[in-house]
């Protein structure tokens, strides 16, 4: 096969990926501030996208991790680039359609390290870098936020108990726009730089660029724009899930959680940390819930994240493995696994039309049982 | 393997202490606002005690409200500096 057209292929199908990385994360952002109400849907969208754009320019720390420190550049090939990608993206899409926010940073990194070793054996992935630069960061990122996101609503609410009602519940409220934006412009910054890296790797392997080298302007500005374009369509069903079926969250959770999240994204981000933006906000949106009161925390879709943030590293790695294994055959086997991705992902966007989510419905879920507040909220 | 755990740890004592900072200034300017609105609403109707049951004037309150909102901007403004910088 002519490199430059696998060379395509990938950079493609990268853009794809980044393309549901935002619309998969789009609830990081807004779900607590189209559920409380402080921004209407569409409006918080069309804010998450634009700020994606803008973070993506940001900075290329998180892009030079991806494409130096993870596999060994020079034994992968942009045919099992290409198959690591179908694996993140199929991942991305199902778990999109069950409304479960799982990581689409450990299912790029799965997709990636599954046909890795499927075509340059086990010697090319560098674990040690995937367990300080990926696994390390993954653990402790959202049992940090969800700390610190418990400790500040904790604190928000006690300190506002003897404030004037209307003056706390609209101050929170802009609050929480300022940060939301805060967490849009941080998932720009840090997610699209996944996407980034995996070009400027592709390109890496390819020849294209010397090892080492960080994203050209064209591939920063694609990757922001891919991303943006998905963040604006909003994934409605993951906003729905981490809105509504987590907590039932009031505006000073809102603006905690928010804060919490962008607190943790951007330092990690300016530190190099690949981190997972998902896990970051989940993990904030259940510790702002515990600081209002325990007994409001739907436990039990925890249970059903942590199963699906378990699965995703290696059912990715699967997949990831499976595609690259058929695309390295050659042309014939990339078109294969090309066409078998496409039918795959119509027959999970034709099953969500069955239980559609839209920016109309978004918030009807009932609520969770009430329970008594501490104080004014 | 490398762990750098210095790192890590740089990275959990400024989200927490930014984070929570962030969220305590903007929950003291709300506190000092509140002062505001009830000293404002004193004055519409004239009765006596407006911002008292906070224990800070009107105007102090305004005062707290500028000085924490303040500290949160800037808090929130240099991360966004060091991040682009």
């Amino acid at each position: 096969m002519d490199l430059s057209v696998i060379v395509i292929a990938v950079v493609m199908t990268a853009l794809v990926f980044d393309f549901t990385n935002g619309f998969h994360d789009t609830a990081n952002a807004m779900a607590t501030s189209i559920a409380t109400g402080a921004l209407r849907p569409k409006v918080a969208v069309t804010i998450a996208g634009v700020l994606n754009l803008v973070g993506a320019f940001l900075s290329v720390e998180v892009a030079k991790t991806i494409s130096s420190g993870l596999v060994d550049d020079t034994q992968v090939t942009p045919a099992v680039i290409f198959g690591g990608l179908i694996g993140a993206i199929l991942w991305n899409m199902l778990t999109w359609l069950f409304g479960l926010p799982s990581s689409s940073s450990h299912a790029l990194f799965g997709g990636l390290i599954g046909a890795t070793w499927v075509a340059a054996g086990a010697d090319a992935i560098k674990f040690g870098a995937v367990v300080t630069k990926i696994l390390l960061p993954a653990v402790v990122s959202p049992i940090l936020a969800g700390l610190i996101a418990l400790a500040a609503t904790y604190l928000a609410y006690r300190i506002t108990a003897r404030g004037e009602d209307g003056t706390v519940k609209k101050g929170f409220k802009y609050g929480q726009i300022v940060s939301a934006s805060m967490v849009a412009l941080a998932h720009g910054t840090n997610d699209a730089q996944k996407t980034m890296g995996i070009i400027t790797l592709t390109l890496i392997t390819a020849g294209a660029l010397p090892t080492g080298s960080g994203p050209p302007f064209w591939v920063v500005l694609s990757a922001g724009l891919a991303i943006a374009l998905g963040t604006y369509l909003g994934g409605w069903r993951i906003i729905q899930t981490l809105g509504k079926r987590v907590s039932e969250i009031q505006t000073p959770q809102g603006f905690a959680a928010e804060t919490a999240s962008a607190a943790v994204i951007l330092a990690s981000s300016h530190g190099g940390f690949a981190l997972s933006t998902t896990q970051v906000a989940t993990g904030s949106i259940f510790g702002a819930g515990a600081g209002r009161r325990l007994a409001s925390v739907q436990w039990g879709v925890a249970g059903q994240m942590a199963l699906a943030w378990l699965l995703t590293l290696p059912a990715a790695a699967i997949v990831g493995a499976l595609a690259a294994w058929v695309a390295s055959s050659g042309t014939f086997g990339t078109i294969v696994v090309a066409v078998v991705a496409i039918a795959l992902i119509a027959g999970i966007y034709l099953a969500s039309k069955r239980t559609p989510v839209t920016a109309d419905n978004v918030n009807d879920v009932p609520a969770p049982p009430a329970t008594p507040l501490p104080v004014n909220a | 393997m490398n762990i750098n755990w210095g790192a890590l740890l740089v990275v959990a004592f400024v989200s927490f202490g930014s984070a929570v900072g962030v969220v305590v200034l903007v929950s003291l300017a709300l506190l000092g606002l509140s002062a505001r609105a009830n000293g404002t609403a004193v004055g519409d109707t004239g009765v006596a005690g407006g911002g008292s049951r906070l224990g800070m004037s009107s105007t102090a309150g305004t005062l707290v409200a500028g000085l924490c909102l303040l500290g949160a901007v800037a808090i929130a403004g240099y991360g966004l500096y060091i991040i682009i910088n």
